[in-house]
Formats: C-alpha cells, structure tokens, sequence
C-alpha cells in the first residue's frame, strides 16, 4: 500500500485534485439542488420516480467520481458500498431507499458543497496570486501606469518595486505548495471516509455474498453427485454387468465348446478394458490423480502437456493448498485450456501461475479469434461458481480478434 | 529371469507373482511401499522391477520416485511402471535419464498378458514399453506439426508402434507387412523427422521419443 503521507503528492497533483474537487463541488450544488426538487415534488406523483431515477442515480454517478479521484489520490481504491440490485421493482428501489450508503452520499454532498469549491478556490486562487507576483516585472511593463498595481498591501509605483513584489510571489507559491497537500489529503479522506463502505454495510454484503455461493455450492455439488451417480450406473456397473455375464455363459460353455468359451471371455475381457476406462475418466473428473501427486503446479504442467494447442507455462512456486483450491484452479485451467482448443482458433496458449503475498493469480491466455463469453452459461460459468465459493475473481477479457485473457485472483492467506 | 514387483494392493501383488511365476519369472521380492522397494531394488539387483506407481506411505507417486531414484544410483536399471492412469509428464521423466531399460503401462495392459509378458521381457533386455495411451497423446500434440503432418497414415501408425518400443519384427507382425517394408517406412520417417538413423532399435525409440517430447 502507498502511504500518501510519505511524499508520494507533488505539488502538482495536489493542486490538480483540489482544482477538479472545486469543480465537482460546483456539481455537487447541482446535485444537491436537484435533490431538494426532486424531495420537494414528493406530494406529488412524480416525486418517487424522479428521487429514484434522476437524483439518486446522478448522486451516485457524482460519488463515483469523487471515490475514484480519492482512492488514486490516497493509493488505495475506495470501494462502492452499494448493494447489487435485488430482483423485482419494489425489492430494488425499495432496496436503494433502505440502503444506509444512499444517505452517507448525501451527507457527503452537503459537505463536499462547501469544502470543494472552498478549497479549491483558496488553494487555485493563491496559484495564480504567487504567479502574478513572479511575474510582476512584465505587467508592470504592460499595465498603464495610471490604473496603478497593488500586490499584498503594496503599491507597484516604478520597476525596483515590480521586482521587490518576485520574492513575496515566491513566497506565496511556497504557501500554496505546501497548504494544497493536506488540504487534498483532508479532501480524499473526507470522501472515504464517508464514501467507503461502512464496517457494517460490508457485513451485510458480505453475508449475502456467502448466502449465494453457498447455495451455488451446494447445488454445484449436488449436480456433480448425480453426475457421477449416473456416469457409474451407465458406465462400469453396466460394463461389470456385461462382464459377470459372459464369464458365466463361458463357464457353462467351458466344457461343451472350448471355442465358444473362449469368445466369451475375450469379451469379457474387452468389457473388463471398457470399464477401466470409464472409471479413468471418471476419477480425473473428480480430482486428477496428478494433481495428487504433485500439487498444483506439476499438475498443470501435465496439463500443459496434453493440451491440443501447444502451451507456454510459467508456474512459480506456490507451496501445497488446500485439496478444494488446488482442485478449483485446476479445473479452471483445464477448462479454459479445452474451451481454446475447442473454439478459440489459436495456435498458442499461456498458463501462468504466480504468488503474491497472499494471493495467487492464475492467467490462461491464447492468441485466438477472442470473442469468449463467460456470460453464456456452459464450462466457464460453473467454473466461477466454484472460485465464488473461495472467494476468487475471474475476469475474462476478449476482444474479438482475440487476445483473449482469462485472470484468477484467489486469496490463500 | 529375477524380478522385483512392487504393489501395495494384496490382491494384485499375488495376481502379478502368479502371472510372472507362470512365465518363467523368478519373483525375489515382492514389497509394498517405496522404501521397502528401493532396498530390495538395491539388495536383489533384480533383471527387471515392475512397480505401481502409487505405493504407500503417501499413496502419490511413490512409485515412481523409488524407481528413478533407484536408477541415478544404479544407472540402467530395468523398471516397468504400472499405473491406473498414464501422463506423458511422467513418461518424459522416466525416459530422461535415456539409459533405457524403461516401461509405463496402464494396468489395464496386463489383462493382455502375452503382451504384458512381452513388453517386461522388453524393458528387461534394456529395450521400452510405452503405454499406447501416452504415444497418442503426444502424437495429438501439434507441436511439431509440420514435419508429422507430412507423414502417410501408415507411416504415422509405423511411428506410433515404434515409439511403444516394439521391435521392427513385432511392428511388421502387427501390420501384416514384411520386416523389410517396416524398415523402409522407419527409413523413410526418419527422414522426415530430420532424425539420425540408428540400428539400435532401443536408441531409435529413445530419439522417437525425445523428438515426440520436444
């Protein structure tokens, strides 16, 4: 984490956030004065809709600039505290009136109304103060000398003065340099501070967000069960069945048609062969064996390895996980690195694995056609299911024309 | 002929001493866990080992790494994997070493047992057994596209057949062809690959195998 304390703010950047500040407090005034409109018509009809779809949404889109401003001022992202929509119109505007962050934003809005454009006036107007001082010698020269020039209490009368006024320019630059870095910390931290999510709303969120993958979780493992159920029944107990039979009917035959007997077990044999394969498969879909073996990083180099389109890998080091999480990054891959194969067109693929401190990112990229879609439902959607349910984040990008990238970021701390 | 069996499985342990007995094998030792099977590899100095790849007491690749240890100490030594499951990871790391002398077989493959018996003799007498299961696997990989899409089909089946290991006389057998017409294929496949000919057929796999691998 940057500290912004620690002499990371130039001058510069300091003035630049107070100058665009000023310019959003001016547009928090509009916001806010719109906002009493919209609360003014609420006898009225229209009153409910507009609060909803004019004024809530235009004090969000103002919050959202401000959190993004903040949050690359102070060098860490100031998150949104807003719940995702619910499902169904009153559950949803109901949910935007109830959500406590809609009146943190408001209360922000009041100050930021004043402190905004306060700052921002005081910090750019001592800018152009010290700047017109530094360059006192050029107006003296240009100004008439009747409408006369007074800088800081004195009167500019002849060029000696015009350049005794350059220092007390300096001087106020100084001030400004220096005044503009706490008062934009002041401004970005008021802005988090009441802007952020609070210790309880990001609670509330999440425990909802565990309520779904939970759920999701379940369901995901549900289905796998029957899945497997069903794969066994038709497969090798089916194979197993045909198996007993004809070593019976051989055993009746043995003596009669040593011929037929032996027919019969080759047959045999053959669905003895058939059974073993299906139950290969079967346990790689369930936890590879390789990865038993060698943890996640060997795995996916067996995986890598078998791919149709040739793979680039790149595995750090990352220690052994936990069995789920080994296990949900490896399908992950396996499942984008089929879904190249498959559609993508490419002629080569990248898997990357890495720690950092405790996050580990997992990157699968190919050189394809791009266009992927994780919205469509199919592999990679159950794939997101199943980092949900450790809190990992797939962000899939694909331009058509390709490249298309596909990033896993999973705590492991 | 003295062999070493490695399983931990009781059942299979015994259907394996049976079956090798019943060939004219010699069964020194038959262990059932990754330490036990470095000593006896070491005491017995046996003319072939055939191992399970996962053995207690981490029921991982056990196996595996008791048979390639054993070989940097013992440089040659004969050793057939066995496995439920073939990876082409594993089959490049069995074959590093290229002293040869090197099988890996899906269990699955005993069932065959003139085969099976074939290919132990095989890895006994320095040779390969490549399970046909991994040959595919790397023969899919489009890695070296250009030169084996310029292969004929039968060409590739010859390919396919000689990186397993089998002889020229096996391979011929195999394709109802004459041994001097498997020869002319291995000639003309060579070629194509930009491999050099070799009389060995031990060190032709080796080359097969390392070009598939690549």
């Amino acid at each position: 984490m940057r500290r912004p304390w620690a002499g990371r703010i130039r001058p510069w950047s300091s003035l630049g956030y107070l100058l665009v500040g000023g310019l959003t407090g001016l547009g928090a005034w509009v916001a806010l004065l719109v906002y009493l409109f919209c609360l003014a018509s609420f006898p009225f009809l229209v009153g409910v809709p507009l609060v909803l779809f004019v004024a809530i949404p235009m004090v969000r889109a103002l919050a959202n600039v401000e959190r993004s401003r903040a949050g690359r001022l102070l060098g860490t992202p100031v998150e949104r505290p807003y719940r995702p929509a619910r499902r169904g119109m009153l559950a949803r505007y109901g949910g935007i009136l109830a959500d406590p962050p809609s009146w943190r934003d408001l209360a922000w809005l009041w100050v930021h109304t004043v402190y905004g454009p306060a700052v921002g006036l005081l910090v750019g107007g001592l800018w152009a103060v010290s700047l017109i001082g530094i360059t006192m010698p050029a107006w003296y020269a240009v100004v008439p000398d009747h409408l006369g020039i007074d800088y800081d209490g004195l009167r500019v009368h002849n060029l000696s003065g015009a350049l005794l006024v350059v220092p007390l320019g300096v001087l106020n630059a100084i001030v400004a340099a220096l005044v503009a870095r706490p008062l934009a910390l002041g401004e970005a931290y008021l802005a988090r501070w009441l802007l952020r999510p609070t210790a309880g709303s990001r609670l509330a969120q999440r425990v909802e967000d565990l309520s779904v993958s939970r759920a999701q979780t379940v369901d995901a493992r549900a289905a796998e069960l029957r899945r497997i159920e069903r794969d066994l029944h038709d497969g090798a107990q089916a194979r197993l069945v045909s198996l007993t039979m004809s070593l019976g009917l051989a055993e009746e035959v043995l003596q009669t048609d040593p011929q037929a007997a032996a027919r019969l077990l080759a047959e045999a044999r053959g669905s003895a062969g058939s059974a073993l394969t299906e139950l290969r498969d079967l346990v790689r879909g369930i936890h590879p064996p390789v990865l038993a073996d060698r943890g996640l990083p060997g795995a996916l180099e067996a995986l890598a390895l078998r791919s149709a389109v040739p793979v680039e890998s790149h595995l750090g080091p990352v220690g052994r996980l936990p069995a789920p999480v080994e296990s949900a990054l490896y399908f992950t891959a396996a499942e984008a690195l089929t879904n190249i194969a498959k559609h993508s067109a490419a002629t080569r693929a990248g898997l990357g694995l890495e720690r950092v401190g405790d996050v580990l990112h997992l990157e699968i990229s190919d050189d394809g056609k791009g266009g992927a879609d994780p919205g469509r439902g199919g592999g990679l959607a159950g794939i997101a299911g199943r980092l949900d349910a450790f809190d990992g984040r797939m962000t899939i990008t694909s331009p058509p024309g390709g490249p298309t990238v596909l990033h896993v970021e999973l705590p492991c701390g | 002929m003295r062999v070493v069996i490695a399983e931990d499985l009781a059942l299979l342990r015994d259907g394996l001493t049976r079956l090798l007995s019943a060939h004219d094998f010699e069964v020194v030792a038959a262990v059932e866990s990754g330490e036990e099977l470095v000593g006896a590899l070491l005491t017995h100095r046996p003319d072939v080992a055939v191992v399970d790849v996962r053995l207690p007491p981490t029921f991982t690749n056990e196996g595996l790494w008791a048979a390639l240890e054993v070989r940097r100490q013992v440089p040659g030594l004969p050793v057939l994997i066995l496995s439920q499951y073939v990876e082409a990871l594993y089959a490049r790391e069995l074959l590093a070493d290229a002293a040869g002398g090197v099988g890996y077989l899906l269990k699955d493959r005993v069932g065959d047992i003139a085969q099976f018996v074939d290919a132990v003799r095989r890895v006994a007498a320095g040779g390969t057994a490549m399970d046909p299961e991994v040959i595919a696997a790397l023969l899919a990989r489009p890695q070296r596209a250009e030169p084996l899409a310029g292969l004929t089909p039968r060409e590739r089946e010859v390919l396919g057949l000689m990186a397993e290991g089998r002889s020229n006389a096996a391979i011929a057998q195999r394709l109802f062809v004459t041994e001097k017409a498997v020869d002319k294929h291995i000639g003309h496949i060579l070629d194509k690959l930009g491999l050099a000919p070799s009389t060995s057929d031990h060190r032709r796999v080796l080359a097969v195998l390392a070009y598939l691998n690549a």
